[in-house]
């Protein structure tokens, strides 16, 4: 029934525009000095509201965005997104100057000439070359860093954590001991064993599976990722960590967390930002908000996709030895 | 003519027509229809997106069994984004875009009297329209259409179990982009064969309007990429039907273990990427080409560094095949390729830079009309310069790492190749559309058209970069399970009502296309003053396109403005018609 009203006010859209072309000129068709002027004059005005929610955009939008990178490898990352984004702010805020000032300033008359002007090799070198250049700059720093956080073969006694996907939970075991974690794989599912570990691997005896993951500050952590049925991407956005979990594959990452939580939040960044969202959070009468580490799905798994996460706690080194210590191993736990 | 002529029935003149003007209309027409299915579709997640747990009387009416009280459902939500996407790539900017102006253009424009296989030609848009219906049937399927986003990565598009969309809507869209591709291939071959065989007397390639070439080089990448998706829809339909295992590989769902063994999901990755990233530029290419040649009729200008452009059309297209590992780096393939991705990918910023200065220089001292058309080929600059230099960050494998899949991306594609292209389409109705219909559209309601789409298209894409740079994944129903997304609810307030103003100010278009249709101002022959060969046809069409000959080609598209020793016009008007034979010692630019 609604549908068919819906058809009914779009059918009243129709005639009623159909009645107001009557009225409108229909014979203005193509642009006259006139309109060159004014269009010319609006190209001027949207350019000066562009500026404005750019500029905007770039003061106040700045506290919703995350914080300082979390991990030691992260910082680079900062850096060169920094970069980056300076310099292409920077060409932005030229190119659409030109972009709509030209046709306010070249807008048509009559009496005009155009000039003809065809070709330039010194022009088209001079942009050609430049951006080819700052490409080297950009792409030089990009791979040394891509390298560099992939490259996981130099790490000294990290821990070794295996992240489990599936729908639409978060699961983590820990390689205990030993450091080295037990094998995996779906046939083994059964029960309690809900991560498929294979018990008759000695490794997976000290593994231990947990339900909220503890890093070390200044401790290289390897994440070991596989997915129980489809794909996810185990995204860590404040350490600037991201990988998919592919069903059939272990696919890992690694990083080195520079602040605990509790430093973390005390970070002036974090206080405005979490500020912020607690007013929100007031307003709607919700509990307040407190700042957590947090590994969210970023690959769409099904219809719950929007709900996957696991918290994730940076501490000192005592700290986190004494809560690894406390959890039980998977020989323990599955007899 | 007489040979020409025979008698055509209604059937033959608009529904199995082989005349290239006529089915470039239908393939406009039926992109317009798919248009709006899909720009209709992200106002209403658009809606949810904003007011997450509001009831909508809108939502209610159209979603049927898929909403709760007003409110969509989680898995509707991510069909209406898969389909937003899927109809809004294949069908709009592919088919609606290349489809419609290719076929109109690339005879008229390089003197042919037709395609060189009208037959193909009809097939190519019958196929194109199955296709479209069987997408539309799609929707309708109990369980919902296809939902594993337009990437359709297994195994979530291959698993019922794992998502309802998986199931009949899945083997819908699998087999209605199957019949999509055969009519996107066929068209290709088609304008490639065309472009190569019948161009006209002196005509010669580095004569073809700035179009054509855009028009030929995306049908070239269309035929080396739109194969492989093909596979992968074939391989996929198998792992889905066949119980094979090319992608799928170790699952356990719905409490038992598959008995899928040694695929990879990866392997699918590089298959629809092989086709995904090119596609990108059979979508871009073709706005890029008709802006060229709206830019530089209207500045009434040269488009400058007009071979450099036809290099850079083509360094993009070649950089194109071989960066689409870009939307794969934290796919788990190896960290050496990322490097290597890396450094296609930032390569495309040389060409497209060349581009983009190349087109502000053909404004520069112009005299500029600025017609609607003309309105609409700036404000793609603009976009295209907005969303491309983002991608200096996506395109860094180490930056890519944070935001991945996340607004970010949706702000910079939608920039750069969703916006931009559907300007560049819409620049080119305005133009060509008394080409085709033999009317004007109405100047007035373009103007109110352009400036609304674009403040929306700003007023929704440039604050989603920021919502992307606090870590918001994109495919998410709703933000509300992260108190740290919280602050960003009132930015989607805003971007929905953007959204709303935007998809509402189409709805000028849609008027001022049909009113103009009927009622629009009769066009004389060559309104925009061009000098394309388009413009020496006459008004109604007629098969052939030329009555008796097809006339000769002695000079470049663009000598606009071309004045002598004494600065007057050489041929006394500041546009000078392809056809025109050079002047006693008139330098050939």
């Amino acid at each position: 029934m609604l549908a068919l009203f819906y058809i009914f006010i779009a059918v009243a859209i129709g005639v009623s525009v159909w009645q107001i072309t009557r009225i409108l000129n229909l014979r203005s068709v193509i642009a006259n000095d006139n309109d060159n002027n004014t269009q010319g004059k609006l190209f001027l005005v949207f350019m000066a509201g562009l500026y404005a929610m750019m500029i905007y955009c770039l003061i106040f939008m700045n506290v919703i965005m995350l914080p300082e990178s979390a991990s030691f490898e992260g910082e680079h990352d900062d850096n060169l997104f920094n970069i980056t984004f300076i310099l292409i702010g920077v060409v932005q805020f030229i190119m659409q100057f030109l972009i709509f000032y030209f046709p306010y300033k070249y807008r048509g008359k009559k009496e005009n000439k155009a000039l003809f002007f065809a070709d330039s090799h010194k022009l088209e070198a001079i942009w050609t070359i430049t951006p080819a250049v700052v490409l080297v700059v950009l792409i030089g720093y990009g791979l040394w860093q891509w390298n560099n956080i992939m490259d996981l073969s130099d790490a000294e006694d990290p821990i070794v954590i295996e992240v489990y996907a599936k729908q639409f939970q978060w699961e983590a075991r820990y390689a205990g001991e030993d450091n080295t974690l037990g094998r995996g794989n779906v046939n083994f599912i059964k029960g309690i064993n809900t991560m498929g570990v294979d018990m008759g691997d000695l490794n997976a005896h000290d593994d231990k599976k947990v339900t909220e993951i503890h890093l070390q500050k200044g401790r290289k952590v390897i994440f070991k990722f596989r997915s129980q049925d489809v794909l996810h991407s185990a995204y860590m956005p404040h350490f600037r960590a991201q990988m998919n979990c592919v069903p059939g594959m272990v696919t890992q990452f690694g990083f080195t967390p520079k602040f605990t939580t509790e430093e973390m939040r005390q970070q002036s960044e974090v206080v405005e930002k979490t500020l912020g969202i607690n007013k929100i959070r007031q307003e709607k009468g919700e509990d307040l908000y407190e700042f957590d580490y947090i590994l969210l799905c970023n690959k769409i798994c099904g219809a719950s996709h929007y709900g996957m996460q696991m918290k994730i706690v940076v501490e000192e080194k005592e700290a986190y030895e004494k809560w690894i210590s406390e959890q039980p191993t998977l020989a323990e736990v599955i007899k | 003519m007489s040979e020409h002529h025979h008698k055509e029935t209604f059937v033959t003149k608009y529904m199995f027509s082989q005349d290239h003007k006529m089915i470039s209309k239908q393939f406009l027409i039926t992109g317009i229809f798919m248009g709006i299915i899909g720009v209709f579709m992200s106002m209403l997640f658009r809606l949810q997106l904003a007011w997450p747990e509001k009831s909508f009387t809108i939502i209610e009416a159209f979603l049927g069994t898929h909403q709760t009280d007003g409110v969509m459902n989680p898995d509707i939500y991510l069909a209406l984004v898969t389909i937003h996407g899927t109809i809004m790539v294949f069908f709009v900017l592919t088919a609606g875009l290349s489809g419609t102006f290719s076929n109109l253009l690339i005879p008229l424009q390089i003197g042919a009297r037709d395609m060189a296989s009208g037959f193909l030609n009809m097939i190519s848009y019958w196929l194109f329209f199955i296709s479209s219906v069987i997408m539309v049937i799609s929707l309708f399927v109990e369980a919902g259409p296809a939902s594993a986003g337009w990437t359709i990565y297994p195994p979530l598009s291959a698993l019922p179990q794992a998502i309802p969309g998986s199931g009949l809507g899945m083997t819908l869209w699998l087999v209605s982009m199957a019949i999509f591709i055969a009519s996107s291939l066929i068209g290709s071959l088609n304008y490639i064969v065309t472009i190569f065989n019948l161009r006209t007397k002196g005509m010669k390639m580095t004569r073809l309007p700035l179009t054509m070439w855009a028009f030929f080089i995306t049908a070239v990448i269309g035929v080396v990429s739109f194969p492989v998706l093909l596979s992968a829809a074939l391989l996929l339909i198998m792992d889905r039907s066949f119980g094979t295992s090319f992608f799928l590989s170790d699952i356990f769902i719905s409490g038992e273990v598959l008995h899928y063994q040694g695929g990879s999901p990866v392997l699918f990755e590089h298959l629809f990427w092989f086709l995904g990233h090119p596609e990108v530029y059979i979508v871009l290419l073709p706005a890029l080409g008709i802006t060229s040649e709206i830019i530089a009729t209207n500045s009434r200008k040269p488009i400058f560094g007009y071979r450099a452009m036809i290099g850079s059309i083509i360094a993009i297209a070649f950089l194109s095949t071989i960066v689409w590992g870009h939307h794969m780096f934290i796919s788990g393939m190896n960290p050496f390729l990322g490097s290597v991705f890396t450094f296609t990918t930032l390569l495309i910023a040389i060409p497209s830079a060349v581009k983009a200065f190349n087109y502000i220089t053909t404004l520069w001292k112009g005299n500029l009309q600025l017609n609607p058309a003309m309105l609409f080929s700036i404000g793609l600059v603009s976009t295209f310069v907005t969303g491309g230099l983002t991608g200096l960050v996506l395109g860094d494998s180490a930056l890519d790492i944070n935001v991945h899949d996340t607004y970010f991306v949706v702000a910079h594609f939608h920039l750069v190749m969703g916006v931009s292209a559907i300007l560049g389409m819409f620049a080119g109705v305005y133009h060509w559309f008394p080409k085709m219909y033999g009317k004007m559209m109405n100047k007035t309601m373009g103007y109110w058209h352009f400036w609304l789409t674009m403040i929306a298209a700003y007023g929704v894409f440039f604050p989603m970069h920021f919502i992307g740079l606090a870590g918001l994944p994109r495919r998410y129903y709703t933000n509300t399970n992260f108190p740290m997304f919280d602050d960003v609810a009132d930015i989607n307030v805003v971007i929905t009502i953007f959204a709303i103003i935007g998809g509402l100010s189409q709805l000028i278009f849609l008027a001022n296309f049909f009113i103009s249709i009927f009622r629009g101002q009769k066009t004389v022959q060559n309104p925009w003053r061009s000098n394309t060969l388009e413009w020496t046809t006459p008004i109604e069409h007629i098969h052939g396109n030329w009555p008796g000959r097809i006339p000769e080609v002695h000079r470049w598209p663009y000598d606009y403005s071309k004045v002598d020793a004494n600065g007057d016009y050489i041929h006394g008007e500041d546009f000078v018609l392809q056809t025109t034979p050079l002047k006693d010692g008139e330098d050939p630019s």
